[in-house]
């Protein structure tokens, strides 16, 4: 007997090319049918109405622990992911320490595994503690566990450095992350233009992403190394990876809600909620995003879910730190910016939630083919709800939706097998 | 004191000349003008703010603002309480926010702010009881020192509209320009702002002003020249190469105040670094109006005190 049998839904499944209405069954915490199934089941979800997925999958999460628990713990943001419909997220390693060795690797593979909610795969670092100098020990991280390497919240600075972290990386097969900005032209506080110049704030460019961007295309051109540029938020960069697309190099990226929908506008009234890193940027770049999401240059969607306290963030604009959450609601912000604009149809938003992010990090999730690992998601598309930051499960309430209407919702959220969110 | 014209001020907070109208702005300047009489009395105070407290909050430090805004508050007969960063709780760590409420549980009615970050007043004016009055925020607004410059402007050259002024140095960092920007629009004059590209974000033609890099090409159309403080402590960042220099392309000497306007308004927030922005002979001459700004100031505050206390919780 299956022990899940979701019924009657329409099952999407961007890896195998499949959208129709149909079963999905479920045994032994794998999938085993998909088609008209007969028979009984443990556990039945009528699913009419709904679409059915592979468990969707988030790159980039700050999970804040070691060191922040009180703004994230894996457990919060694990259950925050399964709130989202997220089965997978990746933890970023600018903890405190941050994620450097082995130790710190398996440390969040023993954590997740007693958190028993979505799958927690840990991010090591690029360079020994984020500091861009030396490299971390990739080989010892990658056989403990960790899925990719990046000193996120910085790019790897030095040229000679991210070279060798290419050249190391491409042999263990394992892509880095990166996170673009030039050093010297990213001291700054929100998006350059008008909007910070008549707030009297330091702005950051769009050409320090661009910059680090261009340079790593250069070095990628001689290596073997899987690249993946993070919260890509430029016009100028969505161009850039179309043409390196073009030209055959093997890159990925991802685009953030907040870069899909905010404009460096949202700023103006100096709430630090709306300070973030990469910055809100303008309309142009927004639409850029969205047409690069659209037209596959940008391969994946990721919420850069960046927990940070009410103290810290009830500081000035200018001392507060980046970084907004996201991760709950991020399935309807999407929608909002790619599937209401007609820019993607749900297949499309699908794909780069679930088998894109996945082969992003080379791992075999992301599917629904039978035999594959039992991680489902089940959406109401047409549920309207409201986006309520105090009641969270995230530890945090940086979220900058507060009050949006959104339309699209995860209903449940099956990891191995097992149900670990209803609604 | 009776305000003029029968203008209603409903504004608890000054935090920037972005948030005011235009009559909102010509009222602060007709109030200061009612005040200007006070200082030439030989009792020199008024019964406006009797019994109310003015905290002067300099995160940032200040001496002649400080000052202006103390004898201003003094002048209304309102008992003022003085912090410094130095040696305060700030240093110790305490939050803005933190420091300004358990300020304001002592009974404070009005803050007069300078603090070093941006946005800092807009940050507290939401979240405290009592008045925030902006002396200053990082690089973003000075009101005040708009307001004392555009009425000294008013009474030099009568009116404001239609004049054309050139706000000449760090655009880029400056409180002092923004403010002067937004108001001097506000009352319909022309500005342009002159600088090297380093010191002037193109950017800043969005707040509706015009830019040149030549200060010699500007000089015969404009009615007046506000020259900026050059912060030495910029010096280093590359933003222009030398004080020498600057002085050579940007500094305002007898020779090239000769080819202005006969009545050009010459200005300056201070301190003045004499021999940078302007030689002594014009910040000394008869052109200049830079210690009527100064003397406008006390008037200015003292009128953006009184209206901020009379406007409702």
């Amino acid at each position: 007997m299956n022990d899940i049998l979701i019924q009657n839904g329409r099952v999407i499944d961007p890896a195998s090319g499949l959208d129709a209405v149909t079963d999905v069954a479920i045994a032994e915490g794998r999938i085993v049918e998909v088609g008209k199934v007969s028979g009984q089941a443990r556990e039945v979800i009528d699913a009419t109405g709904r679409i059915v997925c592979a468990g969707l999958i988030d790159i980039h999460v700050h999970c804040r622990e070691p060191g922040h628990e009180e703004e994230e713990t894996i457990a919060t943001a694990a259950a925050a992911a399964v709130a989202g419909g997220f089965t997978t997220i990746c933890a970023m390693p600018n903890t405190h320490p941050p994620l450097d060795d082995e130790a710190a690797i398996q440390y969040v593979i023993e954590r997740a595994k007693d958190v028993r909610l979505a799958r927690v795969l840990p991010v090591g670092c690029i360079t020994k503690a984020r500091e861009g100098k030396e490299l971390a020990e990739m080989a010892m991280m990658r056989s403990a566990g960790a899925v990719a390497f990046s000193d996120d919240g910085d790019g790897v600075a030095s040229t000679a450095v991210m070279y060798r972290a290419l050249q190391y990386a491409g042999m263990l097969g394992v892509p880095l992350l990166q996170h673009c900005q030039d050093p010297d032209l990213g001291r700054g506080h929100l998006n350059s233009g008008a909007v910070a110049v008549r707030m009297g704030l330091a702005g950051i460019g769009p050409a320090g992403e661009q910059i680090m961007l261009r340079r790593d295309l250069a070095l990628l051109e001689r290596t073997q190394a899987r690249y993946h540029v993070q919260h890509v938020s430029t016009a100028g960069s969505v161009r850039l990876l179309r043409e390196a697309k073009a030209g055959g190099l093997a890159v990925t990226a991802e685009a953030t809600p907040h870069h899909l929908l905010l404009t460096d506008a949202a700023c103006a009234g100096y709430d630090p909620v709306y300070k973030v890193n990469p910055p809100l940027r303008s309309a142009d770049d927004v639409e850029a995003v969205r047409a690069g999401v659209a037209d596959g240059t940008i391969d994946c969607l990721a919420s850069d879910h960046a927990p940070h306290s009410a103290e810290e963030k009830e500081l000035e604009f200018g001392l507060a730190p980046f970084g907004m959450i996201s991760l709950e609601c991020a399935l309807g912000l999407y929608a909002k910016a790619l599937i209401d604009t007609k820019r993607l149809d749900w297949p499309g938003l699908i794909a780069r939630m679930t088998v894109n992010p996945a082969r992003a990090i080379g791992r075999d999730l992301g599917t629904l083919a039978p035999g594959a690992v039992a991680d489902v998601t089940v959406i109401d598309p047409k549920r309207r709800w409201t986006v309520r930051a105090a009641k969270v499960a995230s530890k945090s309430r940086n979220c900058p939706y507060d009050g949006w209407r959104l339309k699209g919702k995860p209903v449940a959220t099956i990891v191995d097998g097992q149900i670990k969110y209803a609604a | 004191m009776t305000a003029p014209r029968h203008f209603v001020w409903k504004r608890k907070h000054l935090v920037g000349l972005d948030e005011l109208t235009a009559g909102e702005i010509a009222h602060v300047l007709d109030t200061a003008e009612s005040f200007r009489e006070v200082s030439t009395r030989s009792i020199k105070k008024v019964p406006a703010l009797r019994g109310k407290v003015v905290a002067l909050l300099f995160f940032e430090d200040s001496t002649r603002t400080r000052m202006s805004f103390e004898l201003a508050a003094s002048r209304l007969s309102a008992d003022t309480v003085l912090l410094t960063a130095k040696g305060s709780s700030v240093a110790k760590g305490e939050t803005t926010l933190d420091t300004v409420r358990n300020i304001e549980a002592m009974g404070v009615d009005i803050f007069v702010i300078r603090h070093g970050q941006s946005g800092a007043p807009h940050m507290l004016a939401g979240k405290v009881r009592g008045s925030i009055v902006n002396a200053g925020d990082g690089q973003h607004e000075h009101p005040t020192q708009a307001l004392l410059d555009i009425f000294t402007v008013r009474q030099r050259l009568g009116a404001v509209a239609g004049l054309k002024v050139a706000i000449v140095g760090d655009i880029a960092h400056s409180r002092v320009a923004r403010s002067n920007i937004i108001g001097l629009r506000k009352l319909g004059a022309e500005v342009v702002v002159v600088g090297p590209p380093t010191l002037v974000p193109s950017a800043i033609t969005a707040m509706g002003c015009e830019i040149s890099h030549s200060l010699d090409d500007v000089l015969g159309e404009v009615d007046v020249v506000n020259m900026l403080r050059i912060q030495f402590e910029r010096f280093g960042s590359n933003l222009f190469p030398s004080v020498r220099e600057y002085s050579r392309i940007y500094g305002l000497n007898a020779e090239r105040l000769g080819r202005c306007r006969k009545d050009v308004l010459v200005m300056h927030p201070g301190p003045i670094n004499r021999g940078v922005e302007l030689t002594s002979e014009v910040a000394d001459g008869p052109n200049s109006c830079i210690l009527q700004q100064v003397t406008n100031g006390l008037a200015v505050r003292m009128a953006v005190l009184y209206l901020v206390s009379q406007a409702g919780p």
